[in-house]
C-alpha cells in the first residue's frame, strides 16, 4: 500500500482540478490531514473544484471522512466543489460518511471560578443533609422490616444470615486477633518506655487495661470491620443495584431492606461485639507479653495489678458500644450500596464513600459515648 | 451477494480446535475458514459453543488443542507485536455492549484511535462522530455516558467501538438481540454497506433468520461440539439435519418467509 497523497493539479481562471492518489485509510490519515487542510485554505479565484479519486487504491472511512471534510471547507467558502471518478464501491462508504452532519449542541457555558466554588460547597452541604436523611430512611425500613420479620418470624431469612456471620465474623477472626495484639504490643512499649523514665512502669498495666478495654478495642475492630465488610457490603449491594437485581426484587413484592440488608446488618450487630470481646483480649495479651519481655513484668503481677486496675464496668463501656457501631457501618454500608448510579466508576466512589463515612461516624459515635458515659460516671 | 469462496483467501483458519472449561469439552476438533469479504453467519442451539470459539479465536479463553490463524499467522506462534497489530485489525462487539462505563460514547470510540493511530484531536473527534453517526445515532450522543443510554443505542456505540479502527474483521456477538425490527434491519443493513465498501470478514453469532437471510453469505452450524453443516442458505433449507430443519423450517421460520412472500421481499 503506498500512502495517499491529494495531487494540486492546474488551475485554470476559477476552476481547480485536484487528484487524490495512492491509500486514503486510517493508517495514512496522519499525514492526509495536513494536505487536505492545505488545499482547503481560502484560495481567492478558485470558485470551482474538481477532486478526482479515480485512482485511489484504498478508501476507508477515514480517508472518505478527509474527502468530505474537503468538500464541506470548500462548499462553506462558496466554492462550487465535486467529486468525480469514484468508485462504485466506495460510492456506499461515502454517502454514509456524507450523510452525518457532525452537529453537537454545544455544551452549557462554563460559570465563574468563584460561584462554581460556591456551588461546590453548596452541593456538598446539601449532600450532607440528603445523606443523613437516606440514613434517617434506612434507620425506619430498618424497624418496619424488623417489625414485620417480629411478627412472621419464619420470613426471617436466616441462612442468609448465618451466611453473612461467617463471612463478617468467623472468617475476620484471624485479621482481627494478629492486629489487636499488634496494638497491645505497641500500647505497652510506648507505656513503659516513658513511664520507666519515673519509675511508673507498674501502670503501664493500668493504662492498657483501661484504654483497650473502653477505647481502642472497639475502635480497631469497627474500624477493621468498616474497610473489611462495610466495603463488601457496599460493593456487593452496589453490584446487584447495576445489574437489576434489587429492581427485581422489588418486583416480585420483596422488599430488598428485609431480603438483603436485614441479615447484613444482625450479621454485623452480633459480629462486632464478638470480635471486639476476642480483639480486646488479645490486645491485653499482647500488652503483657510486651511487659514480661520488654517491661520485666511477670504473668502473675500483670494479672494481679490487671484485676486492681479495671472493673466490670470498664469491660462493659466497650461492650455496650460495639452493637452500635456495628449498626452504623451496617446502615452506612447498605446506602451507599443502593446508591450506586450504572457505572463501574460510581461503584468505586461509594465503595469509598462507606468506608469513610462509617469510620467518620463510629468515631463520632465513639465521642458522644465518652460524653454520655462520663456523665452517668461510668 | 454470494461469494464464490474457492478463490477467496482466508482470513481466519480454525483448525481442529478444542477447548475445554472446568472439565466439560465445550468444542471437540472444529475447523472452519473465514474468507476475505464475506459475511459468516453462525448458529447453533444455545449453550453449543458460538461464544466459547469466538472468544476462544480472539484470545479470551485458552485451547487445549488445535490451531487458529488470523491474517497467516498462527495467534500461538506469534511474538506481542505481532498480535497487537492483528489486534489493531480485527473489531469486536460483544453481547452487551462492554462499553466502558466511565467513559463518554465519544471517548469510548475514540479510545482504539488514541491508542493505536496518531491524529490531531480535531480529526479523532470528527471520526468518532462519524462513527456515531453511521452506526445511526445523533451526534449528541457524543458527550453522553453509556448509563444514559438505551439497549439498542449502547448497541451501535459499541458497534461505532469496534468499527472505530476500519476493521478487517469484524466479530459480532448476537448483534441484532434487543433491538427492535426496524433497527434490527437498519444494524444489518449497516453491517453489509460497511462490508462491502471495506472487503470487510465479518464473523456473526446470530439467532436472527433475518440476518441470517439477508447478509450472510455462508452459514456454519455448531452441535455437538463440531461444525455440523457448512454453506450458504440454500444448503442449510436443504439439509435434512433434524437441527437444521427444526431451526430454517421451524414455526418461527415460517411465519417469517409467509411473512415476506406477503410484503414481497424475496
Amino acid at each position: 500500500m503506498t500512502a495517499g497523497t491529494l495531487l494540486i493539479g492546474s488551475a485554470r481562471g476559477d476552476r481547480l482540478d485536484l487528484a487524490a492518489t495512492g491509500s486514503w485509510t486510517a493508517e495514512y490519515a496522519q499525514s492526509l490531514e495536513p494536505l487536505v487542510d492545505a488545499a482547503t485554505k481560502p484560495n481567492s479565484p478558485v470558485r470551482n473544484i474538481a477532486l478526482d479519486t479515480a485512482q485511489i487504491e484504498h478508501l476507508d472511512t477515514f480517508g472518505a471522512w478527509l474527502l468530505e471534510r474537503a468538500l464541506r471547507t470548500w462548499s462553506s467558502q462558496g466554492c462550487e466543489a465535486r467529486l468525480t471518478g469514484l468508485r462504485d464501491d466506495y460510492r456506499g462508504l461515502f454517502e454514509k460518511v456524507h450523510s452525518g452532519t457532525q452537529k453537537l449542541t454545544p455544551p452549557p457555558p462554563g460559570q465563574n471560578r468563584v460561584v462554581a466554588a460556591l456551588e461546590s460547597v453548596g452541593k456538598t452541604m446539601v449532600g450532607v443533609g440528603h445523606d443523613f436523611m437516606l440514613l434517617a430512611q434506612m434507620i425506619g425500613s430498618l424497624i418496619v422490616a424488623s417489625k414485620r420479620v417480629a411478627l412472621h418470624p419464619t420470613t426471617f431469612r436466616f441462612t442468609s444470615m448465618v451466611h453473612h456471620l461467617e463471612r463478617v465474623g468467623w472468617q475476620a477472626v484471624p485479621i482481627i486477633l494478629l492486629i489487636t495484639i499488634l496494638i497491645g504490643c505497641i500500647l505497652a512499649q510506648q507505656g513503659i518506655f516513658h513511664f520507666r523514665k519515673f519509675g511508673a512502669d507498674i501502670y503501664v498495666i493500668d493504662m492498657v487495661g483501661v484504654l483497650v478495654l473502653r477505647e481502642v478495642g472497639v475502635l480497631i475492630v469497627c474500624i477493621m470491620v468498616a474497610g473489611r465488610s462495610g466495603s463488601s457490603y457496599t460493593a456487593e449491594l452496589g453490584a446487584m443495584k447495576m445489574r437489576e437485581e434489587v429492581d427485581a426484587l422489588r418486583t416480585m413484592g420483596f422488599d430488598p431492606v428485609e431480603v438483603l440488608i436485614l441479615p447484613r446488618i444482625l450479621a454485623l450487630v452480633i459480629a462486632v461485639p464478638i470480635l471486639t470481646f476476642l480483639g480486646s483480649m488479645a490486645a491485653i495479651y499482647g500488652g503483657g507479653m510486651v511487659s514480661w519481655a520488654y517491661g520485666g513484668i511477670e504473668p502473675p503481677v500483670f494479672l494481679s495489678r490487671l484485676r486492681e486496675a479495671i472493673s466490670f464496668e470498664t469491660f462493659e463501656v466497650g461492650m455496650i458500644k460495639a452493637p452500635f457501631m456495628a449498626l452504623v457501618i451496617g446502615m452506612v454500608a447498605c446506602v451507599e450500596g443502593l446508591q450506586v448510579q450504572g457505572s463501574a466508576e460510581s461503584l468505586g466512589e461509594q465503595t469509598t464513600n462507606s468506608v469513610v463515612k462509617s469510620i467518620f461516624l463510629v468515631i463520632v459515635l465513639d465521642g458522644i459515648f465518652a460524653m454520655f458515659f462520663a456523665s452517668i460516671g461510668m | 451477494m454470494a461469494n464464490g469462496n474457492g478463490h477467496k483467501e482466508p482470513i481466519i483458519r480454525v483448525k481442529d480446535v478444542v477447548v475445554e472449561l472446568k472439565g466439560n469439552r465445550i468444542l471437540n476438533g472444529v475447523t472452519l475458514d473465514v474468507y476475505r469479504g464475506e459475511i459468516l453467519g453462525f448458529v447453533g442451539a444455545s449453550g453449543a459453543g458460538k461464544s466459547v470459539l469466538t472468544r476462544t479465536i480472539v484470545g479470551l479463553l485458552p485451547k487445549q488443542a488445535g490451531r487458529i490463524e488470523v491474517f497467516g499467522t498462527d495467534l500461538d506462534q506469534c511474538d506481542e507485536d505481532q498480535r497487537r497489530s492483528i489486534e489493531r485489525r480485527w473489531g469486536i462487539l460483544f453481547q452487551q455492549g462492554a462499553l466502558f462505563s466511565s467513559l463518554t460514547a465519544g471517548q469510548n470510540v475514540e479510545f482504539p484511535m488514541h491508542e493505536y493511530l496518531d491524529l490531531s484531536n480535531r480529526l479523532t473527534k470528527e471520526m468518532a462522530i462519524t462513527k456515531l453517526e453511521m452506526v445511526g445515532l445523533k451526534a449528541d450522543v457524543y458527550r453522553k455516558y453509556p448509563s444514559e443510554l438505551s439497549g439498542g443505542m449502547i448497541k451501535r456505540v459499541a458497534l461505532a467501538r469496534a468499527l472505530a479502527l476500519d476493521p478487517e474483521i469484524l466479530f459480532l456477538d448476537e448483534p441484532t438481540s434487543g433491538l427492535d425490527p426496524i433497527s434490527a434491519h437498519e444494524f444489518d443493513q449497516l453491517i453489509l454497506t460497511l462490508q462491502r465498501t471495506s472487503e470487510m470478514a465479518v464473523f456473526m453469532v446470530t439467532h436472527d433468520l433475518d440476518s441470517l437471510h439477508m447478509i450472510c453469505d455462508r452459514i456454519a452450524v455448531l452441535g455437538e461440539g463440531t461444525i455440523n453443516a457448512v454453506g450458504n442458505m440454500d444448503v442449510m433449507l436443504a439439509s435434512q439435519l433434524p437441527w437444521l430443519k427444526a431451526y430454517f423450517h421451524g414455526a418461527r421460520a415460517t411465519a417469517d418467509r409467509l411473512a415476506k412472500q406477503k410484503i414481497g421481499v424475496a
